[in-house]
Formats: structure tokens, C-alpha cells, sequence
């Protein structure tokens, strides 16, 4: 069996070439199959299609051509673009196309290490695509080999986006944000964005003050909360437990002197503030009173550039996991070539039963049911515990140099093959 | 030959103990080491113990280096609980030094030998064990404070490092060491209570005399904060106070007496 790739990703393609090809998964699973059923000849396709990325994995039983054709339907794509497309586009085959597509599965080819939807991506395209036996345990392989990436090292771990380090350092100072308040301060893009963060992680929008306060309450509809005028935010402040402000105001909205009141009946209560706004919204002396903790856009880009340092080298660690599953995929791919042998030599082991068992039929004739299936068993198992450990050893032999030769030898020694001749 | 498990246990608390201090310094993968060698000194020093309380007639570790001794166990039996979960797997970094500190103390004294001892009654022996459980959730309860205070200033400077070197959420080591300390309030009262009941007039000393002040400042903290919402660095500092009278002061009226 033999396996090809050809694709194109960010690491080569520009965004302009990349959009010629780009495809939804509709489309992506009609390839698939156009791909496996052309020329009838058992051909599998899984076609993967996201932003970063489109690449087109085929697999056969016999190689002629297998890269051209997969080549093809990649510059096909394209059309007028072709080939500005041919000189950045990757062609790979067997165990590299199968490693790469681990490492893709895991989030190490993606441009943030370890991004967490990559590996939905290769689900749904493998759901969507016409894999057959060899595509069909690539693909779970990679699964496999993705999730064990995430699971043992923390690379998916550290958020990637401000919006994202906003919200998990208030799970720093949270013991979880279920049923949280947040304060939006502006109603622009950036907060609703930084909202709906926090809101997938349980918290609650309660209050969304803007100076114009039709805009607060458009925003605050869509997110279950109410909209109020800039003067009511000490108040929503003294309630809330975070605070995303993103205003485009000159000066500072909340300051020291007006909440500094306000908060006292807090008693230390933890309280974030989240200062997006450039220039800042949020006085930084706020982070002098007892509980409360300011950040604003640098600090989080600063907290945003160390967690992608650190996916950097948990990536050392995931590239270890992803190693050992691709060996694990080339010994699975290796035991193929002794696998025929091994099925002819099981089925000639029994065909000699059966037929020696039917010769003794007539002397067999006075045996209750009973000791029928006794003698039955006994032979079968004879005949499996002698194939045992030839079946164990090939098996082994099969991810070494001496695969073929050993197939061979079983092949002459048990004459397989001559009796269909 | 039992008491050489001492080393083992000391040389993994004390590789703990390093390892943790490393995590904080960036090296993330030694926090795998640190759980490992507290496990493996846990170990040593629960079959140091098994040994003693072998070859004891009574209550193995009535002497002050003795008590030393169990203490660190607890202590270490107590972070354990906490301990295996990697969220909170640096509340050793607190922890593990003091359990270093007093397993030393108890090999100087000459706590962590195997001989036998003069035989004690049942009473004698629940009142130690009680006192040292609640003293070493006063230490693990401190430990949390602690942490609740450094990850606070961690938040506080905005250190950038915060999410690669994730403590617990300040809330969660605010609770916890509420927690802890409500249950080495609880045992502690047990013991003041049983003592009373065992207590002859005029035979009240300094040692038990600053063991109920230790019961009423924990017993303070707690009432405040249940009843006022004193929490997060004012309870911190509360715990730690407690906790400095119960290391210093203690020891002190304890040989004075």
C-alpha cells in the first residue's frame, strides 16, 4: 500500500495563493470521492482544507503515479494560478507524508503551536473523505498522536490571543468563572470579543456602559445584559468581579478617585480589570486598593508572548509523542507485506484439518455431539499453537530489513501458492 | 539499620524541595521530580516511623526531636493530599522546606533513631498525635498563605510568566487554607479540651498557656472572616502570623518549661 501527499501551507504559500485553493468541507468531501473513485483502481482520498493549509492524501495498493495524480488535483484547484501554485506546493509520500500528518494533527505545523482547532479540522475531513484500510488508521493514528500531544504536554494549554490571556488570567484569580460578572466598558469590537471569551468559560456579561447607550444596549441584548450610561459604572464596578474596558475615550473612564468609595465595601473581594484601550481606559493606581489587579494591553500582550514561548518548548516534548506514533505507524505498515503470508499460511493450516478430519470421517460416526466438538477443538488448537510463534515472529521480522525474506521462506517452505498453480 | 531511612527521606525532601524552587525559576519539567521526591521520602520516612512505633513499648515519639519527626510526616502526609494534582503541586514550594527543616532538626535531636522508649499511656499518645496533626495543618495552612501571597504579587507586578507557571487561583489557596486551618482548629481544640479535663489547679504553664493564645488567634481569623468577609491578603497575613507564634514561640515556653 502505498500513501502520497501533495499540499500547500503558510510555511511556503502566501495567503493569495493559499484562498485559490481553499476549499469547505462540502467541497472537500466531493474531491475526496471524485478523487477514489476516478480510474476505479481501490484508490482512498481524504482531502484537508483549512485556512493554514490545503493538502490532498491518497492512497493505493499500487504506486504508479500516486504523487502525479495527487499533484494534479491540488494544481487542478488552483486553475489560472497553477503555477505560481507548483513551486511552494509539498509533495510527500509513505512514512514523511504519514509524519506529517501526525505532526499537523498535533498543532506543530500550525503558526501557533499546538491551536487547538486544527485537530477538529482533521476529524471532520477524514469524517467527510473516502479513506480505505490505509488512510482509515493514518487518519486515527493522527487523531491518536494529536490528542496524546495535548493531553501530556501543556503545548494547547497557554492561551494564544489577548482575549484568551484575559480570560484565563482571571481564572488565576478565580477559583473558575461560572457565574461571574463581567462589566464591559465600550461596545466596541475588542470587548465583545474579550466577552464572549469569558462567557464561553461560564462567566456572566451583567452591565455594558458606553457613552452612547443605544450602541450599550445593542451589545448588551445580544449578550443577556443590560446597557447603561458611563456615569452608572462605579456602581456596576462595586458588583462586578471582571472588568474589560475598550473605549475609544481621550482619558482615563475609570479612575482611582471615583471607585476607590465605591470599592471599599468589597473587602478585598478579588476584582480584574482588563484595560484594552489605547489610550488606557483604567487608572493604573486602581492596582494599589486591596483585591484589585489592572491590566492593560501591553501587559497582555507581554503575558500572550511568554505562554508562546512556552508552547515552543512544550513543542520540543510533543514532537517526541508524535515521533513514536509515526515509528508505531511504520511498524503497522510494515507488518502489511507478511500479513498475505500469514493469512495463506492460517488457511492452508486448515484446510489440512478439515480435510484430514473428513478422512477419519467414518471412524468418527459412534462420537456423541459432544466429543465431536472436543475433537474439533482439539485439532483447531493444535494447529494454532503450532502457527503461533511462526505468526509472532514474522509479524516481528516485518518491521525489520529481513521482512521480505522471511515471507519468502515461509512462502517456500509451506509451498503457499503452489496449489492454487 | 531502620533509622538510615532517615537519609533517603531527607535527600528526597530536600530534592523536592530544590526541584520546586526550580519550577519557579522556569525549569517546568522538574515539578515531575518534586512530586516524585516527596513520594519517595514520604515512603522512607512512613517505614522510619513503622520501624520506631516496632520497636516501642509506648508512644515512640514522646521526645521534642521526636515529635519533630512525625510532624514532618504529617506535614508532608497533608501536602500529599494536595500535592498530586499538578495545579497544586508547588503549594510545595512552601511546604517541603519547612519538612526538610524539621526532619533535620528531629535527626540533630536524636528523634529519628529506632530504640525503645519509655512506655507512655494511650492518653499521652492521642494528645501528641492530635497536637502535631494540628500543628502541621497550621504549617500546610500556612504554606497556602503564603502561596496565596506570592501568587498576589505575581498578579499584582503583572509578571508576564503568570500562565507558563500556573499556582492555583488566588480564591482556590484562600480556601484552602481556610480549610486546613479550620480542621487544625478543630483538632487543636480537641486537645486544649481533653487537657482541661485532665488538669490539676495551678499546674498551668507558659507552653499551654500560648497553645490556647495559638487557639484563639486561629479561632479569631476565622470567626472574622466568616463573619466580617475578612479574606485573600488579610488572611493570608492572619494565617502567618498564627503560625509564626506557633514556630517560635512555642518551641521557646516548650523548653522554658
Amino acid at each position: 500500500m502505498k500513501l502520497a501527499l501533495a499540499g500547500v501551507s503558510h510555511h511556503q504559500a502566501p495567503l493569495a495563493l493559499r484562498e485559490r485553493v481553499a476549499i469547505d468541507l462540502h467541497a472537500a468531501a466531493s474531491l475526496a470521492r471524485r478523487l477514489a473513485s476516478a480510474d476505479g483502481d481501490g484508490c482512498e482520498a481524504v482531502v484537508l482544507s483549512t485556512c493554514n493549509r490545503t493538502e490532498l492524501y491518497l492512497a493505493r495498493p499500487a504506486d504508479d503515479g500516486l504523487t502525479d495524480r495527487a499533484d494534479r488535483a491540488l494544481l487542478e484547484l488552483a486553475g489560472a494560478d497553477a503555477a505560481s501554485l507548483a513551486p511552494v506546493a509539498y509533495r510527500l509520500t509513505d512514512e514523511s507524508a504519514a509524519l506529517h500528518l501526525f505532526r499537523v494533527a498535533a498543532g506543530l505545523d500550525s503558526m501557533i503551536p499546538g491551536e487547538g482547532e486544527i485537530l477538529g479540522q482533521v476529524r471532520d475531513a477524514f469524517t467527510a473523505g473516502a479513506p480505505g484500510p490505509l488512510l482509515d488508521r493514518t487518519f486515527r493514528m493522527a487523531l491518536h498522536a494529536g490528542r496524546r500531544a495535548r493531553v501530556e504536554t501543556a503545548i494547547g494549554e497557554s492561551p494564544s490571543s489577548v482575549p484568551a490571556a484575559a480570560a484565563a488570567l482571571a481564572e488565576q484569580v478565580f477559583e473558575g468563572l461560572a457565574d461571574r460578572k463581567v462589566v464591559l466598558v465600550g461596545a466596541g469590537r475588542t470587548s465583545e470579543l474579550t466577552a464572549r471569551n469569558l462567557l464561553s468559560r461560564g462567566a456572566v456579561v451583567s452591565v455594558v456602559a458606553n457613552r452612547s447607550v443605544e450602541r450599550a444596549e445593542r451589545l448588551a441584548s445580544t449578550l443577556g445584559a443590560r446597557g447603561v450610561p458611563l456615569d452608572q459604572l462605579p456602581d456596576a464596578v462595586a458588583e462586578a468581579d471582571v472588568v474589560v474596558s475598550s473605549t475609544s475615550a481621550p482619558g482615563l473612564v475609570l479612575t482611582h478617585a471615583e471607585l476607590s468609595a465605591a470599592l471599599r465595601g468589597r473587602r478585598g473581594r478579588p476584582l480584574l480589570f482588563v484595560d484594552l484601550a489605547v489610550p488606557r481606559d483604567i487608572d493604573p493606581a486602581l492596582a494599589e486598593l486591596d483585591g484589585c489587579f489592572v491590566y492593560d494591553i501591553d501587559d497582555l500582550e507581554a503575558v500572550v508572548a511568554s505562554s508562546l514561548a512556552g508552547r515552543r518548548s512544550e513543542a520540543v516534548e510533543a514532537e517526541r509523542i508524535v515521533s513514536a506514533e509515526a515509528e508505531r505507524f511504520a511498524s503497522w505498515r510494515a507488518s502489511l507485506v507478511v500479513v498475505p503470508v500469514i493469512t495463506s499460511l492460517r488457511a492452508r493450516a486448515e484446510v489440512i484439518r478439515s480435510a484430514e478430519l473428513a478422512r477419519v470421517e467414518s471412524r468418527l460416526e459412534n462420537l456423541s455431539e459432544g466429543e465431536r466438538a472436543a475433537v474439533e477443538a482439539l485439532t483447531t488448537q493444535i494447529v494454532n499453537k503450532l502457527l503461533h510463534l511462526p505468526t509472532v515472529r514474522l509479524k516481528e521480522a516485518a518491521v525489520t530489513a529481513h521482512g521480505l525474506h522471511y515471507a519468502d521462506v515461509v512462502r517456500d517452505l509451506f509451498g503457499l501458492g503452489e496449489e492454487d498453480e | 539499620m531502620a533509622e538510615l531511612l532517615v537519609w533517603p527521606a531527607l535527600i528526597a525532601y530536600g530534592e523536592a524541595a530544590f526541584a520546586y524552587a526550580g519550577v519557579m525559576r522556569g525549569a517546568d519539567r522538574l515539578g515531575r521530580l518534586g512530586i516524585w521526591g516527596v513520594r519517595i521520602g514520604w515512603l522512607a520516612q512512613t517505614g522510619l516511623l513503622v520501624a520506631q512505633a516496632l520497636s516501642s513499648d509506648g508512644f515512640a515519639w514522646r521526645t521534642w526531636a521526636g515529635a519533630l519527626n512525625f510532624l514532618a510526616w504529617l506535614v508532608v502526609s497533608g501536602y500529599l493530599v494536595w500535592g498530586c494534582r499538578p495545579r497544586y503541586r508547588l503549594v510545595g514550594l512552601a511546604v517541603m522546606p519547612v519538612a526538610v527543616g524539621l526532619l533535620a532538626l528531629a535527626w540533630a535531636g536524636g528523634g529519628t533513631g529506632v530504640s525503645e522508649s519509655d512506655p507512655g499511656g494511650w492518653i499521652l499518645a492521642a494528645h501528641a498525635v492530635l497536637i502535631l496533626a494540628a500543628f502541621a495543618s497550621f504549617t500546610i495552612g500556612a504554606g497556602a498563605a503564603l502561596l496565596y501571597l506570592l501568587e498576589e504579587r505575581r498578579l499584582k507586578r503583572r509578571d508576564a510568566g503568570l500562565l507558563r507557571l500556573r499556582l492555583p487561583s488566588l480564591e482556590a489557596l484562600d480556601r484552602m487554607a481556610a480549610r486546613i486551618t479550620l480542621v487544625g482548629l478543630a483538632l487543636l481544640s480537641l486537645v486544649v479540651v481533653a487537657g482541661l479535663t485532665q488538669l490539676d489547679r495551678g499546674d498551668v504553664d507558659a507552653t499551654m498557656t500560648v497553645t490556647v493564645v495559638v487557639l484563639a488567634l486561629y479561632g479569631l481569623v476565622l470567626v472574622v472572616r466568616r463573619e466580617v468577609g475578612l479574606r485573600g491578603r488579610r488572611f493570608a497575613l492572619g494565617l502567618l502570623l498564627g503560625f509564626t507564634l506557633v514556630a517560635i514561640v512555642l518551641p521557646i515556653t516548650h523548653f522554658a518549661s
